[in-house]
């Protein structure tokens, strides 16, 4: 059966395909500001505390009558906010040591992971679809919060473009201008998390950051403006989650891997592309000045 | 009646324990031209930082435009030129004209996007600083003192009555900053804007400005540029804690 075929007859591949359609546009376009600020770890570590929040709402389910209905990624995504307000915390504590603030978060996830699924004596393959994603088990409810999390993340870069643009461009000028940095750098925290916690049905946890960050290492190789990066960045995005979801399906390998590994592949090309253009062309003129 | 733009009173600040100001106590009105020189350390920049409001004098008070700096929410009339090195990635994808239109967010407002309008300022503002027709090129690829131009467009473009300037000529070529400085000086005659220009270049900074501040740690001269120049040698030394000896522009035939 061709995947053509297969998403006219099976709902569970439209759900897969179609937020995997959208999480290709939302991931790298915030994943966009989140390198140019050099916060690239801070996905990564957000992604590990969403493992807890996943591995601690599954083994709930499996003791508690009451969460055995709940959709693990309200606990995923509610622990990746909560990981992403620490992180704020952390960086203000150690003000020397900004970056400390991720291994610190990234290991307690990583702890509280490995508590709830030994508690609950291994997950079986729901926790390798988690971490690696699945085609199989994205829900109609799991589209719909990514559909909801579409909306807030675009509507948030649409009416915070200018400012996001200043405060990462030029943190000290956009704070000597009067832009309210604190709360726009909360918003956009909270946003990451969510997104985080969105995508990882399909990339899975482990690999969600790298669809926030590859594709967008690829397009500011490209672009010379910011707009042209943002453009780019979503443009591979969507490419290696469509090329990464035909061929998980064909192959029956998980999706995170196929899709991750597409992106990798483009940005070799891309880098290639570049060398063999001789780099991106410096037009610096040494002493020019008038 | 001028109006007065910058107004420190009594402003200390201590890092740890040292002091690092003292009883600074300046006014900086409207159209004047301000140098303020003082040697590597001398506090310079931590005044600068007060001034705007990044750091909180330990005691003094500082006015812009007649009101208290933390309250103070017209930051669109400050145009602010930082020393380049510090503050900004330079391989970060965004051309020159998406940079100085970065300088009108403020003034755009928030939820709003820039229009056409908002556009065509900031290429007005790119041609004051004769940087015009590198518009549509990236940040990254210009010369030090091609991107200070453009970092001085960003401060203009919102059309400012105070330009602050923090070592802005470090990292440019030596031959490029006598230009740099005449494209200052027109700004301040033909646009009529106020300038606080730090340097601890004192020969050329202090032929082009109408005021001189000297600090090292606290202020040891200010007043009209005529009466700087009358100043000895030896004085300023002894300030400036090491020997100093000014070149006039005369003597140098410029």
């Amino acid at each position: 059966m061709t995947v053509i075929n297969a998403l006219f007859t099976y709902e569970f591949l439209q759900n897969a395909f179609l937020s995997g359609l959208i999480i290709g546009v939302i991931a790298p376009l915030l994943g966009l500001f989140i390198v140019v600020r050099r916060l690239a770890l801070i996905a990564d570590a957000l992604s590990h505390v969403a493992l807890a929040g996943i591995a601690g709402s599954l083994f709930l389910s499996q003791s508690v009558l009451m969460f055995s209905a709940l959709n693990p990624v309200y606990l995923g995504m509610a622990s990746a906010v909560g990981g992403s307000l620490l992180i704020e915390r952390l960086r203000g504590a150690y003000k020397n040591f900004e970056e400390l603030a991720i291994p610190i978060i990234l290991s307690t996830g990583i702890g509280f992971g490995a508590i709830f699924i030994s508690l609950a004596k291994g997950f079986g393959s729901d926790l390798v679809g988690y971490l690696f994603g699945s085609v199989s088990a994205v829900s109609r409810q799991d589209l719909w919060i990514i559909v909801v999390i579409a909306i807030v993340v675009i509507a948030f870069i649409r009416f915070f473009y200018k400012e996001m643009f200043a405060l990462s461009f030029d943190k000290e000028y956009a704070k000597v201008s009067g832009i309210n940095g604190k709360i726009i750098q909360m918003f956009f925290m909270i946003i990451v998390a969510l997104v985080i916690g969105a995508s990882m049905r399909i990339v899975g946890i482990l690999l969600v950051s790298s669809l926030m960050t590859i594709p967008v290492a690829a397009a500011i190789q490209l672009a010379k403006s910011f707009k042209g990066a943002l453009v780019y960045s979503i443009v591979i995005g969507e490419l290696s989650v469509i090329i990464g979801l035909f061929s998980a399906f064909h192959l029956d390998i998980a999706p995170g891997g196929t899709i991750v590994i597409t992106s990798i592949i483009i940005l070799l090309l891309v880098l290639s592309w570049n060398k063999m253009k001789g780099k991106k062309p410096t037009r610096k003129r040494k002493g020019e000045f008038a | 009646m001028t109006t007065t733009i910058i107004e420190c009173t009594d402003v200390n600040f201590r890092y740890e324990n040292s002091t690092v100001l003292e009883d600074i106590s300046l006014k900086v009105k409207e159209g004047e031209f301000w140098a303020l020189i003082g040697p590597n350390g001398s506090g310079k920049s931590t005044l600068i930082n007060i001034i705007l409001g990044l750091l909180k004098a330990d005691q003094g008070t500082v006015k812009l435009f007649g009101q208290n700096v933390d309250s103070f929410k017209q930051r669109e009339r400050i145009g602010y030129v930082s020393q380049k090195s510090n503050s900004f990635n330079s391989g970060f994808p965004a051309t020159v004209l998406e940079v100085v239109k970065s300088g009108l967010t403020r003034k755009v407002g928030l939820f709003k996007s820039f229009s056409k309008h908002d556009e065509q300022k900031a290429l007005d503002a790119l041609r004051i600083v004769k940087m015009e027709d590198f518009a549509s090129h990236n940040i990254g690829e210009l010369s030090g003192g091609q991107q200070q131009r453009v970092f001085i467009a960003r401060a203009l473009v919102g059309e400012p009555d105070l330009l602050i300037m923090d070592e802005p000529t470090v990292g440019i070529d030596q031959k490029n900053v006598a230009s740099f400085y005449s494209m200052l000086n027109e700004l301040n005659r033909e646009h009529g804007i106020a300038i606080l220009l730090v340097t601890h270049e004192i020969d050329l900074v202090t032929e082009l400005a109408s005021h001189v501040a000297c600090l090292n740690r606290s202020i040891h001269f200010h007043g009209i540029q005529a009466d700087y120049k009358k100043m000895n040698d030896a004085d300023i030394s002894l300030w400036y804690g090491h020997p100093v000896r000014r070149v006039h522009q005369e003597q140098k035939g410029v």
